[in-house]
């Protein structure tokens, strides 16, 4: 990498300075822009409901006394708790799934002996391109049987294009001499993936890998296309109806509430659940950055 | 490639063959990439039969009748045919006019900037957005342009709009839209860039403060120049996506008052076929879709290509 603040010879002109002064102002501005929306939120879970719902506009400290009731009623909701395991098998399960099917689509695409070969990677090229669109999609779902089972939020959507291509140009760029190596003692492909390209990819296996996972703790596209069975929604579809359309009740069956009760509760268990599904993202995403922000992407598309 | 021209006699089928039982291994690895790639991929490209049908899904897909061109020329004949294209290229018009230079523009301001620690703190917390589901963003949007919502508040004192849900007014659709989309990716966009510009030749610098260039001279003309290449290639890349682009946010967001400024021909194909049920039609008008955006990418690739020698292929 090379050495930052390349074009900050010179700058001690009286204009450089103010200049220099506006754009470090300006980033703290943004990064504030950034995080209110989150603060905020994190400041309206904990504050007293019957006090929120009568407040308009931002707010610098909760309001009333601090209450963590929201995230207990958000936790003992069924359907969260259903969706929240639900969205947690796809991860894991889906997770693997992803990573089982672009390993290999990567791995095989590296070999220079593979007869498809150039063949295999026009046709996976060509689906970032053209593709049939959601109606005929749907039909497959339907047909291959997997509509309506819990496969319908991993399945349809199996492998990325994007980062089995990354995930070649990483392999692509190993150095050869270990493999060559392993060739002349009789390695078999199997033997070069699992002992060679794999032990020497981890970065990208990991980054990959939390790419994927991410995908899944924040799908619910797949849940409302293609499954009718409330019980298989994932964690972030169920929030669909506590967030955007408002047709969830919030409150527990077991202990009745009063409309007045029900709209505190369910203004408490809205911003509840917005860092729920919020904070795991936030303790990942920074190691994600990682190989996007060395332009892998360009270069891989371009290779 | 010698592979190929040393075996010039033989068919592809007896080299593939022979390939085959020599590595058999990569065989069994590639097999369950391909049959993925061939049903969840081509099969919904075969799919595309339907548009060219009266589709019911209880009968088998070649046992439809053929209308030919019927679909297509019902789409293009609805009432709805002009309102979905229009919002689809408005929409992306103003994302390709504010959103883009967006990520442009901070990546210049992150190259200017002489902190490394604020630098680096400004990019990981302007990362972040991206990453948060588009559910998660919705609701906030939803809970913030409510009547009573933190933005709306601000805004019907900073601006004097209407103190009501914002979202329910067509007009103000298309700027929310937009801005989330700048609020969410403008960091992320900006990843690229700042890569680019951390290419750059220093020697450049010091060329251009010798001739006497200042700050703003040298970022026109040594900066910009520099990363263009890669600002042409997003810019193709951005082309070619417009016609999906974000329209699950869409469809989170819009509801009957705002169709009219936020219905694009993605919602559409969803609304017509998911809830409607009308198959073949909606099928037809994801097939137009997806052949607008194809064509869109392979002119914007070509243009690019000719006036600037940088293309995607």
């Amino acid at each position: 990498m090379r050495k930052k603040n390349k074009n900050h010879i010179d700058t001690n002109t009286t204009a450089g300075r103010v200049f220099d002064v506006f754009n470090n102002l300006l980033m703290v501005a943004l990064i504030f822009v950034t995080l209110y929306p989150l603060y905020y939120v994190v400041m309206c879970s904990v504050s007293d409901p019957k006090l929120l719902l009568a407040h308009e506009g931002p707010l610098a400290w909760w309001l009333g006394e601090f209450t963590l009731e929201g995230y207990e009623l958000a936790l003992n909701n069924p359907n969260i708790l259903v969706g929240f395991g639900n969205t947690m098998f796809n991860l894991i399960v889906g997770t693997v799934l992803n990573m089982t099917f672009s390993i290999l689509a990567a791995f095989v695409l590296t070999r220079k002996y593979f007869y498809l070969r150039n063949v295999m990677m026009k046709m996976m090229i060509f689906t970032m391109f053209f593709s049939g669109g959601l109606i005929p999609l749907f039909f497959v779902v339907k047909h291959v049987g997997v509509y309506n089972t819990r496969w319908a939020n991993t399945i349809p959507y199996l492998i990325s294009t994007y980062n089995v291509i990354i995930m070649r140009s990483f392999f692509v760029s190993l150095p050869d001499s270990l493999e060559e190596a392993a060739l002349i003692d009789g390695a078999s492909d199997t033997q070069i993936l699992m002992h060679i390209v794999l032990p020497l990819s981890k970065p990208v296996l990991a980054v990959i890998g939390l790419y994927y996972a991410v995908g899944h703790w924040n799908s619910w596209f797949p849940s409302m296309v293609f499954i009718r069975n409330t019980k298989l929604y994932t964690l972030q579809y169920v929030l669909r109806g506590i967030l955007i359309t408002n047709s969830m009740s919030v409150a527990s069956g077991d202990n009745v509430l009063s409309v007045q009760e029900i709209s505190f509760a369910s203004e408490l268990v809205k911003y509840c659940t917005i860092i729920v599904s919020t904070v795991p993202i936030m303790c990942v995403y920074p190691f994600l950055t990682k190989y996007f922000e060395k332009g892998v992407m360009i270069g891989a598309v371009k290779g | 490639m010698a592979h190929r021209t040393l075996n010039k006699r033989k068919p592809w089928y007896k080299l593939l063959w022979q390939n085959i039982l020599k590595y058999p291994q990569l065989y069994l690895m590639a097999l369950p990439v391909l049959l993925w790639y061939i049903v969840f991929q081509y099969g919904p490209m075969y799919g595309l039969i339907i548009a060219f049908q009266r589709y019911v899904p209880s009968k088998p897909i070649l046992k439809n009748q053929f209308v030919g061109m019927k679909n297509f020329m019902d789409f293009l004949a609805d009432p709805y045919f002009i309102r979905v294209l229009r919002n689809t290229l408005v929409i992306n018009f103003y994302l390709l006019i504010f959103a883009f230079p967006a990520a442009i523009i901070f990546a210049l301001l992150l190259n200017e900037l002489r902190g490394a620690r604020l630098k680096k703190l400004t990019q990981t917390v302007t990362y972040m957005p991206h990453f948060i589901s588009a559910m998660v963003i919705c609701g906030l949007a939803v809970d913030f342009f409510k009547a009573d919502g933190m933005l709306t508040s601000i805004l019907v004192s900073a601006l004097g709009v209407e103190k009501t849900n914002l979202l329910s007014i067509k007009d103000y659709f298309r700027p929310i839209y937009v801005a989330m989309q700048i609020w969410q990716e403008t960091g992320w966009d900006s990843i690229i860039f700042v890569a680019a510009l951390s290419g750059i030749d220093p020697t450049l610098y010091e060329a251009a403060v010798m001739d006497g260039a200042g700050r703003f001279k040298r970022v026109w003309h040594i900066t910009l120049p520099s990363i263009m290449p890669t600002i042409i290639i997003l810019l193709i890349l951005r082309i070619g996506n417009m016609m999906t682009l974000g329209w699950e946010k869409i469809v989170l967001l819009y509801n009957q008052m705002t169709y009219e400024t936020a219905d694009v021909i993605s919602t559409y194909v969803y609304r017509r076929g998911l809830i409607q049920f009308d198959y073949s039609f909606s099928a037809a008008v994801g097939f137009f879709n997806s052949i607008v955006n194809f064509l869109l990418l392979i002119t914007a690739n070509t243009l690019s290509r000719k006036v600037n020698e940088t293309s995607l292929w």
